[in-house]
């Protein structure tokens, strides 16, 4: 009898003394973590896609809880829903940001741009990048071998077959930019989704002289500066023979998408125009053509 | 046993069709394009404008640093325009386009073909001349042959190494400048030795061409310090530190400069052209460019002004044959494929390649079965495999401990694979980014 309680006692003892080592450790060592991190942790999609440029959500949220102004910080993923409610939980202001979008900014396709030589190294837009400018004459434009799509976690990008180009389903898109980084030729811009997701752009990135870009491309920006002078609301600038609508200033009144001589200005989501006689392009897009 | 360096290395067919066609002079073109960078460094920046009259060997753009060279006018005539031109790189490069009208050269031009031995020049004036005249590296890399002849402070140059290896399959130029500009390429390398100051110069010649070693082993006999080295066939044996470890056994330490195992190596091509600059006062306008190809009806090697279109040079050759799938600037193994045939010879073409159908394309790609001849092939004893797979991965501090940076470019590793791996693409790719990590961090 006397063995079991020895045993039993011995056991409790040292189970006691365990305890205590334990206790006294954690106490040591204690490292104090706001329990907030955790609860903005969960309020977070848990995307880990690092749109917010933090390495994940986790990180994300323990700067949010250090921060005493959070007005810079965004979740592309969530949106202002969930900013807002993490604001509620950390007590702290949020700015309004607009939702974003990824914008493809060529629009080179197979007719539009005819190929003058033929890649054949491996299928990866950097790897051309790094070997020269791409199997068309203009130098600015899209590979098409997919590394954007490839980028993205939120399957809202494809490669168009017939165009060669990348298409964004506008959905699906996240605005984390990680197609954006990912793009040698920084085509793809995140842009103001707009009211009703309507937006207008460039689509072109083409720095070369007027000449040169419409040879390569027939709808390349060939900065003739005729959608500067229209604009009533400075909202275009002229830069390197290529235009670019600030989308900040632009009040998407549509007045340059005709006036463009190439087409190289897109409107997306508009209703369609009133035909005019004389005007015969009107481009009126549907969200899929987003190119 | 004939020398050839310690690890690595392929055996391509050689191929040297146009081996026995001499330089042939290339008429003058209509209108040349010559791009303001030719070299490594900093682009030349131009000095002339529309309109401007310019003679043959005139300075139309000023060095842009000290890792720069000048570049001259390599004919005579009007500056048509200063604009963008497509060059070899793929991308359209700012250049100097020039309408020849008749050939005036610049008068301080001694054009006479007798041979000058005497050098006159003391060893600083001797760099300050070929930094002058625009000479680079012509073997391909168009490192600035000035900057080489200046070694760093605390570094002593024991030995001059000269380049006539030409390992390249196809290419020629080097093998008919040793053959026919013999005396003329002793008399470089001789001012070569008085610019570095030393007393010793090796000429490495791969074993396939005996008609040049013989030649110039006759040329070197009666004087002192030259020497003619005959080495093993083996790619890329004319790669600089493969070539220093195969003539004198020196291994440059990784990430280190040839002068630091105390040698100095240049082409044979740069020393024929620093013969000229320094005794005929003649700037680098011309170089020998091979214009070959299976296909090619006469195979050959020109003298042609820089900024001529290759399109003139094939013509030349017979014209582009049928059944052409690729146009190449440069060798087989470190050449690129040329987007345009309007792209204009620079001081770095030593050849055009045209190569068929047949030859042309690449071959579909499968997967890696850890065969490791990349790593046998590889002359900088690297694994090339990793390094792929790193690069595409993006595990760019795993690639720099596993000395990408190391890698030459000599794409020995894709030549090997039995499942046509892009191996050099990507690690092309990967030692781009890392090398640009390494300079954000400095």
């Amino acid at each position: 009898m006397s063995v079991v309680l020895i045993t039993i006692l011995t056991l409790a003892g040292l189970g006691a003394l365990a305890a205590v080592i334990l206790y006294l450790a954690s106490q040591k060592f204690k490292v104090f973590e706001d329990p907030r991190i955790d609860q903005v942790e969960e309020a977070l999609p848990a995307a880990n896609c690092g749109g917010c440029g933090f390495p994940g959500c986790r990180a994300f949220a323990e700067a949010l809880v250090k921060a005493d102004d959070i007005s810079d910080l965004n979740c592309p993923v969530g949106g202002p829903d969930i900013m807002e409610k993490v604001a509620d939980i950390l007590g702290k202001e949020v700015a309004k940001t607009d939702p974003m979008v990824a914008v493809v900014r060529c629009n080179g396709t197979c007719e539009n741009r005819p190929r003058v030589n033929q890649y054949e190294g491996a299928t990866s837009c950097a790897v051309a990048g790094a070997l020269y400018g791409g199997e068309t004459g203009c130098s600015y434009g899209c590979y098409g071998l997919g590394d954007c799509v490839e980028a993205c976690d939120f399957d809202a990008m494809y490669m168009d077959k017939e165009t060669g180009l990348p298409v964004i389903i506008e959905d699906n898109c996240v605005a984390c930019g990680a197609c954006v980084d990912e793009c040698p030729k920084d085509i793809i811009e995140l842009r103001k989704k707009g009211p009703k997701s309507r937006r207008i752009f460039i689509s072109c990135v083409n720095q070369d002289k007027g000449a040169v870009a419409k040879k390569a491309c027939s709808v390349a920006c060939i900065g003739c500066g005729k959608c500067v002078k229209i604009c009533p609301f400075d909202a275009i600038t002229m830069e390197n023979n290529l235009a670019y609508i600030d989308y900040e200033k632009c009040k998407l009144c549509r007045k340059c998408v005709p006036e463009c001589p190439t087409n190289a200005i897109h409107e997306l989501n508009f209703p369609p125009r009133k035909p005019k006689p004389e005007k015969k392009e009107a481009p009126a897009k549907s969200p899929e053509s987003s190119k | 046993m004939l020398k050839t360096f310690s690890i690595g290395g392929i055996h391509p067919a050689d191929r040297k069709l146009s081996a026995g066609k001499s330089i042939e002079m290339l008429p003058l073109p209509k209108r040349v394009a010559v791009p303001i960078a030719q070299h490594i460094g900093a682009p030349a920046k131009p000095e002339v404008k529309k309109g401007d009259l310019v003679k043959t060997g005139q300075v139309i753009a000023k060095t842009g640093g000290f890792v720069s060279a000048n570049i001259h006018s390599p004919v005579s005539g009007k500056i048509f325009k200063l604009d963008e031109v497509v060059d070899a790189s793929g991308y359209r490069k700012p250049s100097i386009i020039i309408d020849v009208d008749g050939d005036e050269w610049d008068e301080n031009i001694d054009r006479s073909e007798t041979l000058n031995t005497d050098i006159t020049l003391s060893s600083e004036d001797i760099i300050k001349k070929v930094g002058e005249m625009g000479i680079v590296g012509m073997g391909g890399a168009t490192f600035p042959a000035h900057v080489k002849l200046s070694p760093p402070p605390g570094k002593k140059c024991d030995i001059l190494i000269i380049n006539g290896v030409e390992c390249e399959p196809f290419l020629t130029s080097d093998h008919r400048v040793m053959l026919e500009k013999g005396d003329e390429l002793i008399v470089g390398i001789r001012i070569l030795m008085k610019a570095l100051k030393v007393d010793k110069a090796v000429i490495g010649i791969e074993n396939n061409k005996p008609d040049a070693i013989q030649h110039l082993k006759k040329l070197t006999s009666q004087k002192s310090g030259i020497e003619v080295q005959p080495l093993k066939v083996q790619y890329p044996q004319g790669g600089e530190k493969q070539l220093i470890d195969a003539v004198i056994g020196r291994q440059v330490p990784s990430g280190k400069l040839p002068i630091e195992v105390g040698a100095v190596v240049h082409n044979v091509g740069t020393a024929y052209a620093i013969y000229e600059a320094v005794q005929k006062n003649k700037p680098l306008v011309e170089r020998v460019v091979t214009v070959t190809g299976p296909g090619v009806t006469k195979p050959g090697n020109f003298l042609a002004r820089i900024g001529t279109p290759v399109s003139q040079l094939i013509e030349a050759a017979g014209g582009l044959p049928d059944n052409t799938g690729k146009v190449v600037g440069g060798g087989p193994m470190m050449g690129k494929a040329l987007t345009n045939l309007d792209v204009p010879v620079t001081k770095g073409s030593s050849g055009i390649l045209i190569l068929p159908h047949e030859e042309a394309h690449r071959k579909p790609v499968e997967n890696c079965i850890r065969c490791s001849k990349c790593i046998s092939a590889c002359p900088m004893g690297l694994e090339p495999y990793l390094l792929m797979i790193e690069s595409e991965k993006e595990l760019l501090d795993r690639a720099e401990d596993d000395n990408i940076m190391d890698c030459i470019e000599c794409g020995s590793c894709s030549f090997t694979c039995p499942a046509n791996r892009p191996l050099l693409d990507y690690i092309r790719l990967g030692k781009g980014k890392v090398g640009q990590i390494i300079r954000n961090r400095n």
